[in-house]
């Protein structure tokens, strides 16, 4: 039986002015597929985030999810078909208690009382109940990333975009995050953009490439280290 | 524990509210019940942005557009019609309706906050001019004359099932009042529900907002059509208190006035924007009756007072000051408890060793 492909763009491209940050990006996720994004700075990871979390429109071409195309979708309408979409730089309610960030993720989708029973799982699932009452913006780095990542999982998604989720973390924290990723790839589908090698080791099952927009290479880890293409465009500057 | 702390806040506050409303007509001279009625209907206006700029993160400079326009629309509805309960719906329906028209085009064009304020407050402005313009016998709508810089007649408010029965002004001092408490605490019960606890949200961070799956475009339309239409009954007061309505309401001292008192009692509460507008409005009268000092020096001095020493303003200036002390309270108690304590285990200990 062939698996299902949840996440599809084709030939997409997204120009600004001149410059064109990706170029014909034809993609394919599977169903329950763990997929991380990498490649050099500006290589067009980032754009392609956003076009298929609609916080950018392509230029061209197509992004499907499911059997929905969503190209010119707005971010909400995302959401709505049960993405959870967590941002490179924490995108959280500065002002609001790690409770109420939760809860709002919570109620969207369920009614008050059920909302308050997911939003105290959720809590403890990513270890933060302690805090519940903290207001946010006064956190630590890595513990608004995990608020991020709790509004995300509240909502029960299925396909799950994650855009740098390690960034700025202690080693002890990206492991704990590595698990927590680990154990929503059980449910849902991923996709992450990520630039810490070791913490894409960790995770990942399957990696695709991107160099000057567009796909170079889709394999495994360990075949992705082995590539001297890979390794001259990118690995390469770091050894 | 803090939701405890917060009703009974509340309830005082409604307490205090209702004492006015029925005690001050019979401690005041009439004269100040009329100019009460006048700043209640300013203090409407204060709320109304203090929740679409407070709890929206709307920062609308033009909250007089919608004012003026209740106070408009009632005014010449109510020559029209003979009768005010019909112009007072309109009036409300008035403001709110343009509100939603304005914010359509703003919210759904994605238009930055800066362009915002800038466009709110030319759309008061242009209101302002135009209505100044309207001075002929030509401009007149149904049988009102819109009477161009000297504005147009206001009848006042008549009792909903006789047309014939006008309200004196202590009545209508209890209609404004009673306007006020309902408007105040429909908006603290808005935005305890989770549409305003949605708006909140996307006040903190609407990108967030928008990838939980909720539209902020109509979040905020939503929030903002209502500020229209508590800014349009703060109209319609204003017209029963002054008897008339002039373009003077769609000006910049007006539109200006408002993001003060906002700022002076407390962005990000209701009751701030209230008590700002109460405090300023007295301080201005005030001014007037005495001849040593500029009445508008006074003013910037103490908005450039409050904007440096009390930034978030009265009200959360207030609250700060009784947490600490009642936090100090429960530390005092504490420490006599827990030297109670040694002061006992050392008897003990004492008694032990005999």
């Amino acid at each position: 039986m062939r698996r299902e492909v949840v996440v599809e763009t084709r030939d997409l491209s997204m120009r600004f002015g001149g410059v064109s940050a990706n170029e014909n990006v034809n993609f394919r996720l599977f169903a329950g597929e763990l997929r991380c994004l990498i490649g050099p700075n500006g290589a067009g990871k980032s754009t392609f985030f956003k076009c298929l979390t609609g916080q950018l429109k392509p230029s061209a071409g197509q992004v499907v999810i499911r059997d929905v195309e969503t190209t010119g979708f707005d971010p909400h309408q995302i959401a709505q078909l049960g993405v959870g979409i967590k941002t490179q730089i924490p995108n959280v309610f500065d002002g609001l208690t790690v409770e109420e960030n939760v809860w709002l993720a919570c109620r969207r989708w369920n009614d008050a009382r059920r909302a308050r029973v997911i939003c105290a799982q959720t809590l403890e699932r990513v270890k933060l109940g302690d805090l519940r009452t903290r207001a946010v913006g006064a956190l630590a780095h890595g513990q608004r990333q995990w608020v991020e990542l709790a509004m995300v999982i509240a909502a029960d998604p299925w396909l799950v975009l994650l855009d740098e989720p390690a960034a700025g973390m202690t080693d002890e924290e990206t492991r704990f995050t590595a698990e927590l990723i680990r154990e929503i790839n059980r449910t849902a589908s991923l996709i992450i953009v990520e630039h810490d090698m070791n913490f894409i080791r960790a995770i990942a099952k399957k990696v695709t490439v991107f160099y000057r927009g567009s796909i170079l290479i889709e394999d495994t880890m360990d075949a992705i280290s082995a590539d001297p293409v890979v390794r001259d465009v990118y690995l390469g500057h770091k050894h | 524990m803090k939701l405890k702390r917060d009703i009974v806040g509340l309830v005082v506050i409604a307490i205090i509210g209702l004492v006015v409303m029925f005690g001050a007509p019979h401690v005041l001279q009439l004269f100040t019940i009329i100019n009460l009625t006048t700043a209640i209907g300013l203090a409407l206006l204060a709320l109304s942005l203090g929740l679409v700029w407070g709890y929206g993160g709307i920062l609308c400079f033009g909250q007089t557009a919608f004012f003026g326009m209740g106070a408009y629309a009632y005014a010449i509805c109510a020559q029209n019609f003979g009768q005010t309960s019909g112009a007072v719906i309109i009036a409300i329906g008035a403001g709110a309706t343009f509100a939603a028209m304005l914010g359509y085009f703003m919210f759904f064009g994605r238009i930055s906050e800066v362009y915002l304020g800038v466009i709110t407050l030319t759309v008061t402005l242009i209101l302002f001019n135009l209505l100044r313009r309207t001075s002929g016998p030509e401009y007149k709508i149904g049988s009102a004359l819109l009477g161009g810089f000297n504005g147009t007649n206001a009848p006042p408010l008549q009792v909903p099932w006789d047309a014939q029965l006008m309200l004196f002004p202590q009545q209508l001092f209890y209609v404004s009042m009673g306007a006020l408490l309902l408007c105040y605490f429909g908006c603290v019960w808005l935005i305890r529900s989770q549409f305003g606890q949605v708006c909140v949200a996307i006040r903190e961070n609407e990108v967030r907002a928008e990838l939980l799956g909720y539209d902020a475009r109509l979040y905020k339309l939503g929030l903002f059509s209502i500020g229209g239409g508590i800014a349009a009954v703060g109209g319609v007061l204003v017209a029963n208190g002054i008897g008339r309505v002039t373009p003077d309401l769609f000006n910049l001292t007006y539109a200006a006035q408002a993001i003060i008192w906002v700022i002076v009692g407390g962005r990000g509460t209701l009751l701030g924007p209230v008590l700002g507008a109460f405090g300023v409005f007295w301080l201005t009268s005030w001014l007037g009756t005495q001849s040593y000092f500029n009445s508008n020096m006074v003013l910037g001095l103490v908005l450039i007072l409050f904007v440096l020493l009390l930034p978030r303003g009265l009200v959360p200036a207030i609250g700060s000051i009784a947490k600490v002390s009642q936090q100090r309270t429960v530390s005092r108690r504490d420490r006599m408890r827990s030297r109670r304590r040694v002061a006992r285990f050392e008897t003990s200990g004492a008694t032990d060793a005999t």
